[in-house]
């Protein structure tokens, strides 16, 4: 195994919290090859040395954001937003009777088509929700991802991905060959750059929070660390959604999966018990 | 199994088309215009049908209405698949009766996503 290639790792494992395998190489080849050449380079390796010489910040952002997989689709594997339609919605809907407002966090948000996927789904609830303050934030580590979720300009493959055509004509214009997201629907979300290594007190605290195909990236200790710190920001019955392929068992007992998609979690406190221990559990919904 | 008419003039979108059914696990037909597709539905009323907008002799929306007409007409999920990608165009399809649209050129993802909204997958 090349050395440079074990010190790339740890430098990607420590800025963004992405894990790579040692026989991953090919894949950073690939990844970041075309960044190479606009620097002048001919490889990864050297384009990585040069940051190693000069630590240069906005080389460093270059090179994570170049690693970063952005792959999504509006409304993707279903269950999770169904999940949100029919039973979190609701059910925060009797919840927060009082305060009437709704806190929702889109961890990695991407180019905004989870994040526009739950908007369309408010708007279509719009009734229940009169007069409440519901409050979508969507974050995410690449600055390219984020332009193009806050433009909400996407191709006619993009599209038609997971997006019923009626919720097309519904909340889209064409624009030339590609088709914008309603200027209502795009107010809806609050897009911003954030590192999920860093510190979430910040972004406050939050009733459902969407983290999907994200943690499949990380190591089983960062998986652990992020968790915990969904677990600290989401409100005692608050809900976290992970990807398809993900999961919280073995990873984190804050959180338990809902016995039929175990990508979909919900946070519940636990019963009151002589010896507090200060911690709520938390329940887990998986995406499906 | 499933089955799925596929209408269209181009006998590429009907192989493309047939393949990545296949690939769905749905049984296929084809036909290359509206009134063969007629004569086919008669035969064999299929689940859904995939249907080109413009073709000879007998263009989508004619084959809609008349589908509509037959007996059992009713039943199948009609996905427009068609280069028509303006929302008046699309807005008309839907007002016709069409239960979903797919704009050319698609992939089997595409495909897999608007068969899954009309509930055959």
């Amino acid at each position: 195994m090349s050395e440079w290639f074990d010190r790339f790792r740890d430098f990607l494992s420590r800025s963004s919290g992405v894990t790579l395998d040692a026989d991953k190489a090919y894949f950073a080849e690939s990844r970041l090859l075309s960044l190479a050449q606009q620097h002048g380079f001919g490889s990864a390796e050297e384009l990585f040395a040069r940051y190693e010489r000069t630590r240069d910040k906005v080389l460093e952002r270059d090179i994570v954001q170049a690693m970063l997989t952005n792959e999504t689709f509006f409304f993707r594997d279903r269950i999770p937003f169904d999940h949100f339609r029919n039973v979190i919605l609701p059910h925060l809907v009797e919840a927060r009777a009082q305060q009437r407002q709704i806190r929702i966090w889109c961890a990695a948000a991407s180019t905004g088509q989870e994040p526009y996927s739950l908007a369309m789904i408010l708007d279509e609830e719009a009734r229940k929700l009169t007069g409440w303050r519901v409050e979508i934030v969507a974050t995410d580590l690449s600055d390219h991802a984020l332009d193009v979720a806050r433009a909400g300009l996407y191709t006619q493959f993009e599209v038609q991905r997971g997006l019923p055509v009626n919720q097309l004509l519904r909340y889209f214009q064409r624009e030339g060959d590609r088709w914008r997201v309603v200027e209502h629907l795009r107010a809806r979300v609050n897009f911003r750059r954030f590192n999920l290594l860093d510190d979430y007190q910040a972004l406050g605290s939050f009733d459902v929070v969407f983290c999907r195909n994200v943690l499949i990236y990380f190591d089983l200790g960062m998986r652990k660390r992020i968790l915990g710190k969904f677990a600290a920001g989401i409100a005692p019955d608050g809900y976290l959604a992970l990807g398809a392929t993900e999961s919280v068992v073995g990873v984190c007992d804050a959180f338990e999966p809902h016995p039929k998609h175990q990508s979909i979690c919900t946070r519940r406190t636990p019963p009151v018990a002589p010896v507090a221990s200060g911690r709520p559990i938390l329940k887990v919904i998986a995406g499906g | 199994m499933k089955q799925i008419l596929v209408v269209d003039d181009s006998s590429v979108i009907r192989k493309v088309a047939k393949r990545i059914l296949e690939d769905l696990r749905f049984q296929t037909a084809e036909a290359e215009d509206g009134k063969k597709a007629l004569s086919a539905c008669a035969f064999l009323m299929p689940d859904a049908i995939l249907l080109d907008w413009n073709m000879p002799v007998m263009d989508g929306f004619e084959f809609l209405r008349e589908l509509r007409k037959m007996p059992g007409g009713g039943k199948p999920k009609v996905v427009f698949c068609t280069t028509e990608n303006d929302v008046a165009h699309i807005a008309r399809a839907m007002h016709a009766g069409a239960d979903e649209y797919i704009m050319k050129p698609f992939d089997k993802q595409i495909m897999r996503s608007k068969l899954e909204e009309v509930g055959l997958v």
